[in-house]
């Protein structure tokens, strides 16, 4: 292999149809998955595959219906805890991934002959061994703090104790950057215990559910779906706090169109309500938490008229939404959301909305907060002792975590690092990293092009895979084992199996064998069971089952835990002070406010409008776009701009019509995208669903169909207490087609 | 209780999120081919900013009583099945779609076979015992299949004392589709 001359430049490589599954005349075999017009309906001589789904991190209980060694159809586990038979869109839409005809079929490694660079096909051989090799001799060098992976999805497990096994340890997930971080690390904070999946709210049972922004519905987190609507039938009322009037507000008894940004603000604003209308839990509040004194001072002066002029939701709104969320309490929450890291500022955010909870003393009571359990498996012992040096945490950040082994520093800090020359390998696993909102796309770029060597791991010519020096294809979540998954907390604590519904397709493999390959390529042995059946297996006996007794209905589930805290008993929180702590001594000490408080952000330019964003139900941003079953409903397509009526007529845009966008750093949108003039958005904002706008011509689906999203993120806020990074101060205006 | 059946459904409005979960279930289940579908999502948003109201609605064949379908059908492939629910004999369709110029909820389309297909409420999984693929994979619990000659109680709670309605009931159809109004709020 050769980089030519210029060793740090790397240039994207349009993959050649020749190496993907398409030119493998499986197309017609696609097409028969989809429409199926030679079989018969019904079920008749097939069989039902339990596992786990990875078309998002819910990671929900599928049944994979099989006949004639094809998965026709993909439905809810009926013994899964968080599907319970029922499953959301991308969940059925399994299929469309394992049959796309995009798909990776060969490992690809980068050539350069002429100047010209290119993939040429590889063998598995050949391939595994340059990668082994690449990555062994970087660590020779320059020693382990020179590698790094950044990943998402589930089997990623054995990447990493791939890479552990030579000291490895800077590992990042996007989505703590992005999603799950600062609502793990504000609970850590004033609870004592990290958040969860699904998030500790008691919905299903409770009378009153107050949301800030977070999706529900759009966001298809089956589990929470189920509960909500539960709740709604059982006779809840939702309040929705959000600038646009999104699925969730449509069944809220108030919707409230926030100003963007200003969360922080209407929330100091609750606070002073249910304080100085003594309308706060004043018994728990005394027992169970600490820092009271100091949150009432800080929320003072924040009384509903000045919060209104901050908010522009009205005084009597605000008076109102608090009275009856203490009137409902304790079957009453604010909820944490999710993805709602915005302005770097989400940790006190989320803190904010867990004192609003405390506050009313909601907290393990029935309709409030709850803490879900864990299935407890037995830990193996470790293939590898971890020298004192790896065992460093390497983010900078004060309130990171650093009780996540797989997520041991920021991915902005990786892709920094990269660009500085300190990581000189990457190992991407899962993450389409330009089109991820990390650090946006730009410096994403920078970083694969700068870094000695980059090897990819994925199963769609997705635009990351342009950038690697090797890619290698994994088979799809339908086509392998994983790691067991207990990392889900529940009412019923179960661990699930994701096992193979079909061998793997084309020179595809899973992961665990290519990890594995690796491994005994630098010949370290041992670091793998002999089998990755093996392995589960006897993790299994360990817990009284077997992995035969675990492929019939794919997960174990124990009986209901008890959710609800005693009246008298002290709570011994794995806080400082054992309790939940409303303002919390541990931010003080680090410099930053013991309470949350409001600060203003950036407002848009003249002309310009903040770009808010979120999902649709039937897609998850990278893990769908390609998909061609999800894709085939109008509504799935492209993605489309919101604006407001009046600022549609402001612009003269006619609903339907297409327009590039271009943001306040004159950054414009390298495709058309379509304009929904709706009442359901504020003045003051536009909104486009993120993951569309492909630029990768192999994605033949998704390339260019709307608009990416991240392309638009010049500015970013990293969070200065957890890392994490808020990509919401950036505005876009409207450039007319000619 | 009667011994004839007559299935339809009762669809749950306040609790629909539009996700599409029923539409991809049925073109899995009944092998509808690309770019076709059997069931449809409707996001319906009313009233004047911030004042909004909104209903989403899986929609479908109503499998009516009096099925303009299958008054115009010229060769009786649209007909009655005795389930209650009206089906399509493919082996006596033209797909002439006077069918389609009939039915006043544009739930029928021309299959790419040359037929004309449409929800058939999975007859073959009732035929079974089973859900509807729909019903069965609905995160919301939004549609219940219902046997309107045999109601059992929990259906009976929950149309109680809520706003209920059919489509286009000025047609005459009778449809076999119950919608639980979105404007019922809480516990109504």
């Amino acid at each position: 292999m050769s980089h030519g001359q210029n060793f740090s430049r790397r240039d994207f490589i349009k993959i050649s149809s020749i190496f993907l599954a398409g030119s493998a005349a499986i197309t017609t075999a696609t097409g028969h998955a989809f429409s199926g017009a030679d079989t018969p309906v019904g079920d008749e001589g097939s069989k039902v595959v339990h596992s786990f789904c990875e078309h998002c991190f819910w990671r929900c209980g599928i049944a994979a219906h099989v006949r004639d060694g094809k998965v026709y159809k993909i439905t809810g586990s009926d013994h899964h805890p968080l599907s319970q038979g029922k499953l959301c869109p991308r969940g059925t839409g399994g299929t469309g991934l394992l049959y796309d005809p995009d798909r990776l079929a060969h490992p690809l490694i980068r050539e350069t002959k002429g100047g010209r660079q290119f993939y040429r096909k590889a063998s598995w051989e050949e391939a595994i061994s340059l990668v082994a090799e690449k990555l062994w001799n970087i660590k020779e060098e320059h020693g382990p703090g020179a590698l790094a992976m950044l990943h998402h999805g589930y089997g990623v497990s054995f990447f990493k104790n791939m890479l552990s096994q030579i000291g490895v340890n800077k590992y990042a997930k996007p989505s703590y950057d992005l999603c799950c971080g600062p609502a793990r690390q504000a609970s850590v904070l004033t609870y004592g215990y990290p958040s969860d999946t699904p998030e500790g709210f008691d919905m299903k049972n409770s009378k009153y559910m107050v949301f800030f922004g977070t999706h529900f519905g759009e966001n298809m987190h089956n589990t929470a779906v189920q509960e909500i609507s539960d709740g709604i039938r059982n006779g809840a009322k939702i309040v929705v706090f959000d600038p646009r009037f999104s699925t969730l507000a449509g069944k809220a008894e108030h919707w409230l169109p926030i100003k963007p940004a200003t969360d922080i603000a209407m929330m100091q604003g609750l606070m002073h309500v249910l304080i100085s209308e003594n309308l706060y839990d004043k018994a728990f509040v005394e027992a169970h938490t600490v820092g009271f004194d100091e949150l009432r001072d800080s929320v003072k002066d924040m009384t509903p008229e000045k919060v209104t002029e901050i908010t522009d939701i009205p005084a009597d709104a605000i008076r109102t939404v608090a009275r009856e969320y203490a009137f409902h309490a304790p079957a009453a929450f604010v909820h944490s959301g999710r993805r709602t890291n915005w302005y770097g500022d989400a940790l006190q955010r989320i803190r904010a909305i867990h004192i609003l909870n405390a506050l009313v003393g909601n907290f393990w009571m029935r309709g409030g907060v709850v803490k879900f359990e864990k299935f407890p498996l037995v830990k193996p012992p470790a293939t590898h002792e971890h020298p004192a040096y790896e065992k460093e945490a390497y983010s900078k950040y004060p309130f990171f975590p650093q009780d996540e082994p797989s997520n041991t520093l920021a991915s902005h800090e990786i892709i920094q690092e990269t660009i500085a020359g300190n990581i000189k390998g990457l190992l991407i696993y899962g993450v389409n990293l330009p089109e991820t909102m990390t650090f946006g796309r730009e410096k994403a770029i920078e970083a694969m092009k700068k870094a000695e060597f980059v090897v990819a791991v994925d199963v769609l010519p997705a635009e990351v895979t342009g950038y690697a020096d090797v890619v290698l294809p994994e088979c799809t979540y339908l086509e392998r084992y994983d790691d067991l998954d207990n990392g889900r907390a529940f009412r019923t604590p179960f661990v699930a199996l994701r096992q193979p519904a079909v061998s793997p397709m084309y020179d595809s493999k899973p992961g665990n064998e290519i990890a594995k390959m690796i491994t005994d390529k630098w010949g370290i042995h041992g670091a793998f069971p002999p089998s990755v059946e093996k392995g589960l297996d006897k993790k299994l006996r360990l817990v009284g089952s077997s992995l035969e007794e675990m492929k019939k209905k794919g997960v174990l589930v124990m009986p209901e835990t008890d959710l609800y805290r005693k009246q008298g008993e002290p709570l011994n929180l794995n806080t400082p002070s054992g309790k939940v702590e409303l303002a919390s001594a541990q931010m003080k000490a680090a410099g930053f406010d013991a309470v949350p408080k409001y600060t203003p952000q950036p407002e848009a330019p003249a002309g310009f409008y903040r770009m808010l964003t979120g999902r649709k139900p039937m897609l998850t941003f990278g893990r769908t776009a390609n998909n061609r079953f999800l894709g085939d409903v109008a509504t799935a397509k492209e993605n489309e701009v919101w604006v407001n009526n009046r600022i549609a007529e402001k612009h003269s845009l006619q609903n339907g019509e297409y327009v590039h966008l271009k943001n306040q750093a004159g950054v414009v949108s390298e495709f058309p995208v379509k304009v929904k003039v709706t009442q359901r958005i504020r003045t003051d904002a536009v909104y486009m669903v993120h993951g569309f706008g492909h630029s990768a011509a192999k994605l033949t689906w998704a390339h260019k169909r709307g608009a990416s999203h991240n392309q638009l993120i010049s500015r970013t806020d990293i969070d200065p207490a957890m890392g994490g990074v808020g990509f919401q101060n950036n505005f876009v205006t409207f450039i007319k087609e000619a | 209780m009667s011994n004839k059946k007559n299935y339809g459904m009762v669809i749950d409005t306040r609790v629909c999120v539009g996700c599409s979960a029923c539409v991809y279930a049925c073109k899995q289940e009944n092998h509808v081919p690309e770019g076709y579908c059997r069931d449809w999502v409707v996001q319906e948003t009313g009233g004047e900013y911030p004042k909004l109201t909104m209903e989403n609605r899986s929609e479908r064949c109503q499998h009516c009583e009096n099925a303009p379908c299958v008054t115009y059908c010229p060769t009786r492939a649209s007909h009655y099945a005795e389930d209650g629910t009206v089906q399509i004999n493919r082996s006596l369709c033209t797909g002439c779609k006077a069918c389609m110029a009939a039915c006043p909820y544009d739930a029928r389309y021309v299959h790419p076979e040359g037929y004309v297909d449409k929800c058939s409420l999975c007859k073959h999984r009732i035929e079974q015992g089973l859900e509807t693929a729909c019903v069965s994979i609905c995160p919301t619990g939004s549609l219940h299949l219902v046997d309107f000659n045999n109601m059992d109680q929990k259906t009976k709670t929950l149309l109680s004392g809520k706003v209920v309605y059919r489509q286009k009931e000025h047609a005459g159809t009778e449809p076999g589709l119950q919608w639980i109004s979105a404007s019922n709020k809480h516990g109504a």
